[in-house]
């Protein structure tokens, strides 16, 4: 470990000036939100709008319930059992935790990329077309797939060998897949729990750079713990940390959440000041 | 840590390697009487059904109370225990399958151990108590039939059908049906398109383990299919012969050659249950060497 380390990613941002924040969209609105894991509170209290076409990115220290968070969004959680929520979640103004809504359509409109790459055991061509073919979207599905797989970064990586398993490709071509396959279905959020925290540096360049040429088209939210990573990508951040309640309970509390600009360097909390300036977490 | 040169002599040192040698002894005996029995069991069929461990056993017919020395064999039973225990998978599988994919799949996990806990006695329950519960059900009133026989071992095979393939479903990572849900796809066909062909290799072994148990099953036969003709038939309508119920029969013929051929009969029985269990064994090794991979 003697030799010196070239920082590979200039800390830099790439986002585009944001318009002001009236102008803009909300496509979520969360109310007073509560994440309960079998009758202990992960997140308590969350209240945040998310702006359409922006990217917004949820930071904060281990255990603070960013993914929890995050995995309300799109009702993940409801396969964790014992898991309850209450508050509202209004997406396009629809609560989408009541209970008239399917959870299906929720993640149809609202899609995911996880923490670890999980492509299908499929060929790379597959697992893109198979979520099309499932969802009825079948006219052109060869230009689907390669502009779902261009979207991602990966057309130029891949266009050759489309029939090979997706299990073959590095780690980071895995997760652009995941991306791929996640946006070929045209959904209008596309939720990122830590999507490169298993990536190198330049495979994580290169999903930073497709979320800011896709930002357009899609909502992102994402959970880092990569502060960098929120300064370079996020429009708007939002800072969760740990409280402790009565008895020495934890959970996770949305302490701050403004422009990115703002949180790293004016922000209004001392608990983000810690946070950004490294004294904490 | 000075003190502990001092300490390498400890006392009743001899006794306790002593004992730790006489305990290694002892296992490895237990080890060997196990394998000794397989050993022994294997050699002594074979031995006592040699002359008659020809290829007349599968493709004659035995003639009842035969005084000359025309060649028979076992045909009808080898052809009923096909037709039965390929009953009894067709039966087995597809329910057992279902069963499991509910529990692993959809089931709360109270469910899943209620149920999971009736699969293991279901498992347990004597095979007798089977074949004379299918007696009550099938045979009573309608008669013999291969039908009651796949019936009855199909009983004893879907709990091992349904254990197995939950165990293997256990082993789909999570992140797989996440990837699918993600998607807003159902659930039902996550499971279908993506959790379930990656546990095909755990299914095809654990239905061949369970053929190899049942395959062997004397009891529930004797209830539902043995008043049989020495005719070979594949008709599952009617009772039907097969191996174990042959052995059984041809046991208690006066006849030795009768008690060759029911030795010779043991030992291809024997056979087919030792590669299946070992060809199960070894497809459910690569199968899981193959999720664990991922």
């Amino acid at each position: 470990m003697s030799t010196t380390i070239e920082p590979t990613v200039k800390v830099e941002t790439r986002r585009h000036p944001m318009p002001p924040r009236e102008q803009l969209e909300k496509i979520f609105m969360i109310e007073n939100l509560d994440a309960i894991y079998s009758g202990k509170p992960a997140v308590k209290g969350v209240t945040m709008e998310v702006y359409k076409n922006l990217v917004t990115a949820i930071i904060g220290p281990s255990g603070c319930g960013k993914s929890t968070y995050i995995r309300c969004l799109n009702r993940m959680n409801d396969l964790i059992p014992g898991f309850t929520q209450t508050g509202a979640i209004r997406y396009h103004g629809h609560d989408i935790c009541s209970s008239d809504i399917d959870p299906v359509a929720v993640r149809r409109n609202i899609g995911m990329v996880f923490q670890r790459p999980n492509p299908f055991p499929k060929s790379i061509y597959d697992n893109v077309a198979w979520g099309l073919k499932v969802l009825g979207l079948k006219d052109n599905m060869d230009e689907r797939v390669e502009r779902a797989l261009t979207q991602a970064a990966l057309w130029d990586e891949v266009k050759d060998r489309q029939k090979a398993s997706a299990l073959s490709l590095s780690g980071g071509q895995q997760q652009r897949l995941c991306i791929a396959r996640a946006i070929a279905v045209e959904p209008d959020v596309v939720l990122m729990d830590e999507p490169a925290s298993a990536l190198d540096p330049i495979a994580t360049a290169a999903i930073e750079e497709l979320m800011n040429s896709l930002k357009g088209e899609y909502t992102f939210v994402i959970v880092t713990h990569n502060m960098q990573q929120a300064a370079r990508v996020a429009d708007m951040t939002a800072f969760f940390s740990i409280s402790r309640g009565d008895e020495g309970t934890r959970y996770g509390e949305l302490i701050e959440y403004d422009a990115t600009e703002k949180i790293f360097t004016a922000p209004s909390d001392q608990r983000t000041e810690d946070y950004v300036t490294g004294r904490f977490g | 840590m000075s003190a502990v040169p001092h300490r390498l002599h400890l006392e009743g040192l001899p006794r306790r390697r002593a004992v730790n040698r006489a305990m290694e002894v002892l296992a490895w005996i237990a080890a060997t009487i196990a394998v000794a029995i397989l050993a022994i069991v294997v050699f002594s069929v074979a031995q006592k059904g040699w002359s008659e461990l020809n290829l007349d056993l599968l493709t004659k017919s035995p003639i009842p109370f035969s005084l000359t020395n025309a060649p028979q064999g076992l045909a009808n039973a080898f052809a009923g225990t096909l037709v039965i225990v390929a009953l009894a998978t067709a039966m087995a599988l597809p329910v057992g399958i279902l069963v499991a994919v509910y529990l692993n799949e959809f089931a709360p996990a109270s469910v899943r151990n209620g149920v999971g806990i009736v699969l293991d006695v279901l498992n347990g329950v004597p095979a007798i108590v089977i074949g004379i519960f299918v007696f009550g059900l099938l045979v009573v009133g309608h008669g013999q039939s291969a039908f009651a026989g796949s019936f009855a071992l199909s009983c004893l095979m879907l709990p091992l059908v349904a254990r197995s393939t939950m165990e293997v479903l256990a082993l789909v990572p999570n992140s797989l049906r996440e990837a699918g849900l993600g998607l807003g796809i159902p659930q039902w066909r996550t499971t279908l398109s993506i959790v379930l062909p990656q546990t095909i290799g755990g299914i095809v072994t654990g239905t061949i383990l369970a053929v190899a148990r049942v395959a062997g099953e004397t009891a529930p036969l004797l209830f539902t299919s043995s008043f049989v003709g020495t005719q070979t038939n594949w008709n599952p309508h009617h009772a039907l012969q097969s191996i174990p119920v042959a052995i059984f029969e041809l046991s208690e013929s006066p006849d030795p050659k009768d008690h060759a051929r029911a030795w010779a009969a043991a030992f291809v029985l024997l056979l087919f249950i030792l590669l299946a269990s070992l060809g199960g064994r070894w497809l459910a090794t690569r199968s899981r060497r193959k999720l664990a991979a991922r």
